[in-house]
């Protein structure tokens, strides 16, 4: 037999075994299948980052036909759910107790001020607690006070200054949904989890449970163990990737706006790249404890907290966003909510897969170098 | 036919917190070619790391080595290709079957298709697993997960098979039964075969056998050649009227005898090599001692054990005989400790314990042997208050366990299996957290901590963490653990495992001298020379008694007119073999 045919004998073995052994680990299969239904199901119903019916605290000092109309127009509009106070204590307390996310208060000369052609003065209280609700708040207030001040002008005839021309005009997502960008991130998080963290753990398990001794002592060359324990875990990733996009079109009603052979393909490079940082750490540790350990702190965190997945890259301080240039779901995700939300922009793509190929090389090269028939 | 394997000036270091250490220290030596040979040595001494280096799985420091012709600086991919090798974990996967595991090996070793059938029936016969392929090999005893590991090995017949302690816990007639599959090898194949242990007795067994202690190889001889050396300086002692293990305490302090141990039904000695042995002067003081009646001292023939221990304490400079635990307090009294009656454990359908009833007196060491499964320590967990009964009733110390477990415990001492310690703490912090655990005052810590410390000999490695003792030390480290509140009754699961028989030895005259001061000692054991050392014993096969009685009783049940004088082993062999065929023993 030439040596070629053995080598081929002998990783058809190993795909095999493994193959075996990941239909009778139920936590792979958790992994791949169950954990992106359940994750889905979490940031597309239960995760909502859109402010709607935030509980504000309306007080009027001196009601009449033009309060009436303002706290009408706050009433109506689906981002409040207003409350009437008779005093700004009793609102404050609100407020303080947290029933109230903040309080519009109009004073008693809100109306003479208006029929004098001033601008009234009306005070927004806003707990600041939560600083990005606290903003989203004051915002929404703003813009439904001003608003409110523009109809008023028109009706009557008065100017006010300062006015402000604000016509706001979102692109991608229009309805400014955020389910449409939690859920092609998503992907990169489960691709995450079984690509490393899945990975990282069975290769340490060999180390663990002796198998690696037993099998390195065998015509088996590192080589075939590597690819023996890549071709498994790549077609569980990409299959779970499948799974999850079809759930995404057709379950959450995310559009795929860009083409689907280069979601497969940036799939591909950044399944890759996971797979490579799962055998470095598994490599290093040889250890299923540290190696899942390890996994969660430098590839599960960062691709939730750092990608963009959910918080903005643009608003973190400077040094965080520096680290997040390392950090490879940052990338994918990027090519995600643009293949999804925007279309084959190609620049974005380009970029973003560029540095992709990049982590590749650089992870492939690392791992074969560490990685040898010997124990140490 | 030129040697497989020659190792010149091999050494290999480890970096270590402390300093580094030399796990394999100069060493060379040649294999004799078709024929087995023997690699032993105490725990750490390092026979792993030398397997390992010649399996090209850790690189050597330094030295040359050559395997099957090829160099290891240079070849080793296809050194590892060519050798056998099954390490300590015998290489098997769990969540395969049985023929899983075989067809991975086969595939690794890409042995062709048309070949298989007919090796896997040769294979399967020769381990007994016929029955067994569509198992998971998890679900295995441990003596059959070992001939599994080693039929995966035999799939494509190395010319040089490697196996790391083949036999380590694994029961009496497993290990039979695995000597038999290597010597089959040896004969069919002409294979050469490098096995490593710490049971003495299978150095017997060997053509020729490696001593390795520290790192480095006392010697390369056949055992009968190791046995020579000590001609003349090995007896037997034999006496009416006392306990032997109470007569051997007072043996440990003579400085003529370089060790006493305790044979079957008899004491074996080896004498000083530098102080002549004076039998006169032993025998007259021997007499001394209440009710000894018959005393005798005959030449007895050396054993591999003997050669072992007597080079070992000749390298060992630091070893002295333990000291003194304690002051006498009171004999074995007909007071029954541990009364159990018709103990039964059921989980769900399987009954792990059927209906056993056995009680211990006051001051007695009480032994509980059996194969794997049998329910040793299913028994031994409801003793101690930590698995409740199904049915029948128990009581420790004059404690119903059902009703008052916790208080029954507080007079309990329990030394687990693993050696249940913390690896990452120092020696002396394991104590403190022992100490504090059983509630014992500030004061009464600190004096207990510094008992063990001495009693135990630990002192020097009272910094050190757990996890990088020696097994030996680790042992000891644990039994001091469960000594910390002075318990009344010793619970001992499998104390010696895998310790080397030095340690062993150290081990049993602690026991020994504890039984002296009154402590009931439970001990469980695979090692059938260890129940010499009980007072009384018990054989367990799947949940049942299948015979108790003190050591003399036991072996005699197992007497037949080509057998005279059977050993414990040959007697639990014999009630194992009587009791089921040898196929479903483990299962």
């Amino acid at each position: 037999m030439n040596s070629a045919a053995s080598a081929r004998i002998r990783l058809k073995g190993m795909l095999i075994k493994e193959g075996l052994q990941i239909i009778r680990d139920p936590s792979s299969i958790a992994i791949a299948f169950i954990l992106p239904v359940v994750l889905l199901f979490l940031f597309g119903y239960g995760v909502s980052l859109d402010a709607k019916h935030i509980p504000i605290g309306l007080v009027v000092e001196q009601p009449d036909t033009n309060t009436a109309s303002l706290t009408g127009s706050f009433s109506q509009s689906t981002y409040f759910t207003p409350e009437y106070f008779h005093s700004i204590k009793a609102a404050d307390t609100a407020l303080k107790e947290h029933k109230i996310e903040g309080i519009v208060w109009l004073k008693n000369n809100f109306s003479s001020q208006l029929l004098n052609g001033q601008t009234p003065d009306i005070a927004v209280l806003v707990n600041g607690v939560n600083s990005n609700q606290a903003a989203i708040t004051q915002g929404y207030i703003e813009g439904t006070w001003v608003t409110w001040l523009q109809h008023y002008a028109n009706l009557s005839g008065h100017a006010f200054k300062p006015t402000v021309e604000l016509e706001q005009r979102v692109w991608f997502n229009p309805a400014l949904n955020s389910r449409l960008y939690l859920v092609p991130g998503l992907i990169a998080i489960i691709m995450t989890l079984i690509g490393s963290l899945l990975t990282s753990m069975v290769v340490a398990r060999e180390w663990d449970r002796g198998t690696m001794e037993a099998i390195l002592v065998t015509p088996l060359h590192i080589n075939e163990f590597l690819i023996g324990k890549l071709i498994p875990y790549f077609i569980l990733g990409m299959g779970s990737m499948l799974f999850t996009v079809t759930l995404a079109i057709w379950q959450f009603d995310v559009p795929l706006l860009g083409s689907f052979w280069l979601l497969l393909l940036s799939s591909t490079l950044f399944m890759l790249v996971s797979l490579a940082i799962g055998l470095l750490i598994s490599i290093v540790s040889k250890n299923q404890f540290i190696a899942g350990q390890i996994s969660i702190m430098v590839t599960f965190l960062p691709a939730f907290m750092l990608s963009g997945f959910i918080f903005d890259i643009n608003s973190m301080p400077e040094v965080t966003q520096l680290i997040t240039q390392i950090v490879p779901a940052r990338y994918f995700v990027a090519i995600l909510q643009t293949l999804f939300l925007a279309g084959n922009i190609w620049p974005v793509l380009l970029a973003n897969m560029g540095a992709l190929v990049l982590m590749l090389i650089f992870f492939a090269i690392i791992v074969r170098k560490k990685s040898t028939n010997h124990l140490e | 036919m030129t040697s497989p394997l020659q190792l010149k000036s091999v050494s290999k270091s480890f970096a270590s917190k402390e300093r580094p250490i030399l796990a394999v220290d100069n060493v060379s030596f040649t294999l004799t070619p078709g024929k087995v040979t023997g690699l032993i040595g105490p725990d750490a001494s390092g026979k792993t790391t030398l397997m390992r280096v010649m399996t090209n799985l850790l690189i050597a420091d330094s030295g040359h080595i050559q395997v099957l012709g090829l160099d290891m600086a240079t070849q080793g991919h296809a050194i590892q290709s060519s050798l056998g090798y099954m390490p300590q974990s015998f290489g098997l996967y769990e969540d395969l079957t049985v023929q899983e595991n075989l067809d991975l090996y086969a595939n690794l070793q890409s042995v062709p298709l048309e070949e298989r059938p007919k090796r896997y029936k040769i294979l399967l016969e020769m381990t007994g697993l016929q029955a067994f392929t569509q198992r998971l090999s998890g679900q295995l005893s441990g003596g059959m997960k070992q001939k599994l590991g080693l039929a995966c090995i035999l799939i494509r017949p190395p010319s040089l098979l490697l196996l790391d302690e083949p036999t380590v816990g694994v029961d009496p007639v497993s290990r039979r039964e695995l000597w038999q599959i290597i010597y089959r090898q040896v004969a069919d194949e002409g294979m050469t075969v490098l096995v490593s242990t710490t049971y003495l007795d299978e150095a017997e067994r060997c053509y020729e056998v490696l001593l390795m202690h520290e790192g480095k190889i006392l010697g390369q001889h056949k055992p009968a050649d190791f046995n020579k050396t000590l001609t003349g300086r090995t007896f037997r002692l034999e006496a009416k009227g006392i306990l032997y293990r109470q007569l051997l305490t007072q043996l440990e302090y003579r400085s003529d005898i370089l060790d006493a141990s305790l044979g079957e039904d008899n004491i074996h000695l080896i004498s000083a090599a530098d102080t002549p042995f004076d039998q006169a002067a032993l025998l007259s003081d021997l007499r001394l001692l209440k009710h000894v009646t018959d005393l005798r001292i005959t030449p007895a023939p050396a054993q591999f054990e003997d050669v072992f221990i007597a080079t070992l304490k000749a390298q060992t400079t630091t070893l002295s005989p333990p000291k003194k635990i304690k002051t006498v307090i009171n004999k074995t009294s007909p007071e029954d400790v541990i009364k159990v009656v018709k103990l039964e454990r059921r989980f769900g359908d399987f009954v792990a314990v059927k209906g056993i009833s056995f009680s211990v007196r006051r001051g007695e060491i009480f032994g509980l042997l059996g194969a794997n499964g049998a329910g040793k320590s299913t028994t031994f967990r409801m003793l101690c208050g930590l698995l409740p009964a199904s049915s029948g009733s128990l009581s420790v110390a004059g404690h119903d366990l059902r009703t008052a477990s916790a208080t029954a415990r507080r007079n309990i001492g329990y030394m687990a299996q693993k050696f249940s310690l913390y690896t990452n703490l120092s020696v002396s912090q394991n104590l403190r957290f022992f100490a504090k655990a059983y509630g014992l005052s500030k004061s009464r810590q600190a004096e207990r901590i510094q008992w063990a410390l001495t009693t135990f000999e630990l002192t020097d490695y009272q910094n050190s963490n757990a996890g990088e003792l020696p097994l030996g030390f680790k042992q000891r480290l644990s039994f001091a653990a469960a000594l910390m509140h002075e318990p009344d009754i010793l619970f001992l699961d499998e104390p010696t495992s895998g310790i080397d028989p030095l340690a062993r030895q150290e081990f049993w005259q602690r026991t020994n001298a504890l039984a002296e001061t009154g402590i009931t000692v439970m001990v469980t054991t695979h090692f059938m020379q260890e129940a010499n050392y009980c007072d009384r014993l018990m054989i367990m096969a799947e949940g049942q008694v299948l015979a108790a009685g003190t050591p003399n009783e036991i072996r005699q049940l197992a007497t037949t007119d080509n057998q005279a004088m059977p050993s414990i082993e040959d007697a639990f062999i014999h009630l194992i073999e009587e009791h089921t065929p040898p196929q479903d023993i483990t299962s």
